[in-house]
Formats: structure tokens, sequence, C-alpha cells
């Protein structure tokens, strides 16, 4: 056979049903109309173009596409966007200030050299974050901290200076 | 689904289903609606209270990015037989109410966890909400497992509640294990090993090898039978003492 006569059995038009939804991202309220088994993380990828939200696993283990969901830290890969109409999103793209300042938790990540290759950081910062907004006492000793971080994985650094980050973070924040 | 092991024709979204959201406790009896967040249980005062083992459980269920939108009821229906919620629904004899055409019906935890990934729950009927008792006045508690990795499904997860009576000796003691047959399992040999014991070195000894016949699972990708054995049997030992001290002091912790 030749190459050229292979074709891929893609189809061209989806047969999905498609919803109307309405979230606030970041602060700005959306409206798309989408299938109904697009992936919250691909929504804010594809349909917003919001690439800081990574994609690892898409199963819920590795935590890189962690965004705030209604202020809490969630998969976006184990969300159907669909299931967020309604929600207030919050994603990496909205954690700097506008004219660049880091948030203390990103100021903390790039003192401590808390990232290599920064596929994991945003969803790193996500759920960082949102533990310390979230007003519950944290432990921050070595094993509080891995235990924190346990649902992110990175494969670079070795985690040594991600925890190092943590507790610059709270340091910065006033929560040490 | 995004594990591959179910693809439904049709999702139903209930999280905008009027009267499945919330924790309540009603006399001895902590009722848990089926729209309620791991993390939401977990940090409830009253919860905490009347059944710190429930909290304690919480800490091995996953990660707190998968607890705040894992609900309870959604772990109970989804039915590993590796997971910490099912296990402890079967140690403390939790009920789980589902309904359907037919009416509404209560199914003891027992009965409803059938096998792996299966459920008692009939196909057209839903569970709204699960039930689970508050602790003994006086009782202790323990919960650990052991897992490849912090967070990961547990390889063996055990589960115990005892009291002590005025000579020191086991009353009503509850042992039940997950992630060694197809379903959540009450240990009930060892149970019988320890109840009137003064759960010394021996007595500990006995019930750990009385359990060693509730392991079924076979070896897998994650580990051999035998070492779940070994595995369940050191936890037992471990953790009744636990349990033992904190129920000495009469009071929850």
């Amino acid at each position: 056979m030749k190459r050229s006569a292979i074709r891929p059995s893609i189809p061209e038009r989806s047969e999905d049903p498609r919803v109307e939804v309405s979230l606030t991202v970041n602060g700005h309220p959306v409206k798309r109309t989408v299938s109904v088994r697009l992936l919250l993380s691909d929504f804010l990828r594809h349909e917003l173009g919001l690439t800081g939200t990574h994609v690892g696993c898409e199963h819920g283990v590795c935590g890189c596409c962690t965004v705030q969901i209604d202020g809490k830290a969630g998969r976006s890969c184990l969300t159907l966007a669909v299931q967020a109409n309604g929600c207030n999103i919050r994603t990496i793209e909205d954690v700097a200030a506008e004219n660049g300042t880091l948030h203390p938790v990103q100021q903390a990540f790039k003192e401590c050299h808390a990232l290599q290759c920064g596929f994991c950081t945003p969803g790193m910062v996500m759920n960082v974050l949102s533990r310390f907004e979230e007003h519950e006492p944290l432990d921050l000793s070595e094993s509080g901290i891995r235990d924190l971080l346990s649902g992110n994985l990175c494969r670079c650094t070795g985690y040594i200076n991600i925890i190092a980050a943590v507790r610059r973070a709270a340091e910065l924040l006033g929560r040490a | 689904m995004n594990f591959r092991v179910a693809t439904p024709s049709l999702l139903v979204d209930i999280q905008h289903v009027e009267g499945l959201k919330g924790v309540a406790i009603e006399g001895d009896t902590i009722v848990i609606k089926a729209m309620t967040r791991h993390r939401e249980l977990e940090l409830d005062p009253g919860v905490r209270r009347v059944n710190p083992l429930i909290v304690e459980t919480m800490q091995h269920v996953a990660h707190v990015p998968i607890r705040n939108r894992g609900t309870v009821v959604g772990s109970l229906c989804h039915a590993d037989p590796s997971a910490e919620m099912p296990l402890l629904f079967v140690l403390l004899d939790g009920t789980l109410v589902a309904t359907g055409p037919v009416g509404t019906r209560r199914i003891a935890a027992a009965d409803f966890f059938q096998s792996f990934l299966t459920t008692s729950r009939s196909q057209d009927e839903i569970v709204i909400e699960a039930r689970l008792p508050v602790l003994p006045e006086g009782a202790g508690f323990a919960f650990d497992e052991v897992t490849r990795r912090h967070g990961d499904y547990a390889l063996v997860g055990v589960g115990c509640v005892v009291s002590l009576d005025g000579s020191g000796r086991a009353q009503n003691i509850r042992l039940a294990a997950c992630g060694i047959s197809d379903r959540p399992v009450r240990l009930k040999a060892a149970e019988a090993a320890l109840d009137g014991s003064l759960l010394a070195a021996g007595d500990l000894a006995a019930a750990a090898r009385a359990s060693a016949d509730a392991v079924t699972q076979m070896d897998d990708m994650n580990t051999s039978m035998s070492y779940r054995r070994r595995v369940l049997s050191g936890l037992i030992q471990r953790l009744v003492p636990i349990a033992a001290s904190r129920a000495r002091g009469g009071k929850r912790q």
C-alpha cells in the first residue's frame, strides 16, 4: 500500500451533543458551546488558549493540570467542562499581578530554584497557593510539606528545592 | 472514566440536584449526603469530635486536590477493593441509602460491596446518602495502610476500633482490611482471637495468624499474596495496641 493511501479515520465532524457553558475564568465571564465530553483542562487550553495549565497523565495522578475550582485546588483533567458550568475557575495565568510582579509562591519557587523544566510548576503553584489560602492549619515540617506536595509529581528536581520553596513562601506570606 | 474502566453512554451530573449536599450528625449517626466531598467530611469539626477515626482514615485517601473534588459516596459506589472509605463502612457497619423507581431502601455496607468495582446497587438506583455511626464513648481507634507511595492505592489497609473493660480486656473489637480481597472485609477470625483478651503479644500474634485466610487477593502487578499476608499481620499487631492505648484514656482523642 502506498503511504499516501493511508488515511486517518478521524471523523471530521463530531456527533457529540454540544451544550452551552457559562463560567468565570480568571475573573472574566466566559460563554462557549462545547462537546459534553470535553475536559476542563482541554477547554482551558484549546478553547480559551490558557496553555499555562499543563496536561500530564490525564487521569489525576501527576497534578500538572491543577487549577482552582471555586477557590479550591482541583484536577482540571478529572472535571468535564460542562461540570464547571457556573463555577469560578482560576488558572496559573491569574496568579502574578498584571504588571508581572510574581505572587509570593511564585517568587519563592524562583528564589529557591524549585523548577527545572517547569512542566509541573503551574500545578505545584496552584496546589500550594490553594493550601495557603485555605485557612486551615498547615504542617510546615519536612514531612508535612512532602504530604502537601504528594499530589504533584516532578520528574526533574527531586523535590528538595520545592520543599524549600514552600517554606520560603510561608515566610513571604507571613505563615512561617 | 479516565482510567478507561468505565465508558458510560450517558452521564448524569448530580451536583445541582437539590437535597444531596452536606454532612449532618443525627443522634448516633453521621449522615453523609451524596455530593459531600471528602475534604468537607474531613474538615467537619463535629465529625472530628464524634468519630475521629474518619479523619485519621481520610488522611490516606489520595491527596488534598483529589479530596477537594471527590465524594465519599462516589468512592463507595466505585467500590475499589483497596479503597479506604469502603473499608471504614464495613468496619463500622455503615449503611447506604439507595433510591430508585420502586422506592428507597437501606443497604448494609457488608451487603453493598459485592466484588471488584461491583455493588448491590441496581442499575436504576442512585445512592443518595451514606450513614456511619459515631464511635462508642471511650472506644479507641486506629487506621493505617501500606502503600508504594503516599496517597496511592493501599496494598493493605487496616482499621481497628476497640473498647476496654475495667480489667483492661478487649471488648467489642472490630477489625477490617482493604486491599486483601475483591472487597473490603471484616476480620472476624482475628476479632474472635482478641475479644476478651488482654491484648498481650501472644494474643496479637494469634490474631495475626488467624487473619491469614482472609487474604484472597492473588499475586498481582503490585505485590504478592504472601507479602499482603505479612503486611496484614504486621498492621494488626501494630494498630490494635494503638487503638487500645487510645481507649484506655476513656476519652475521645
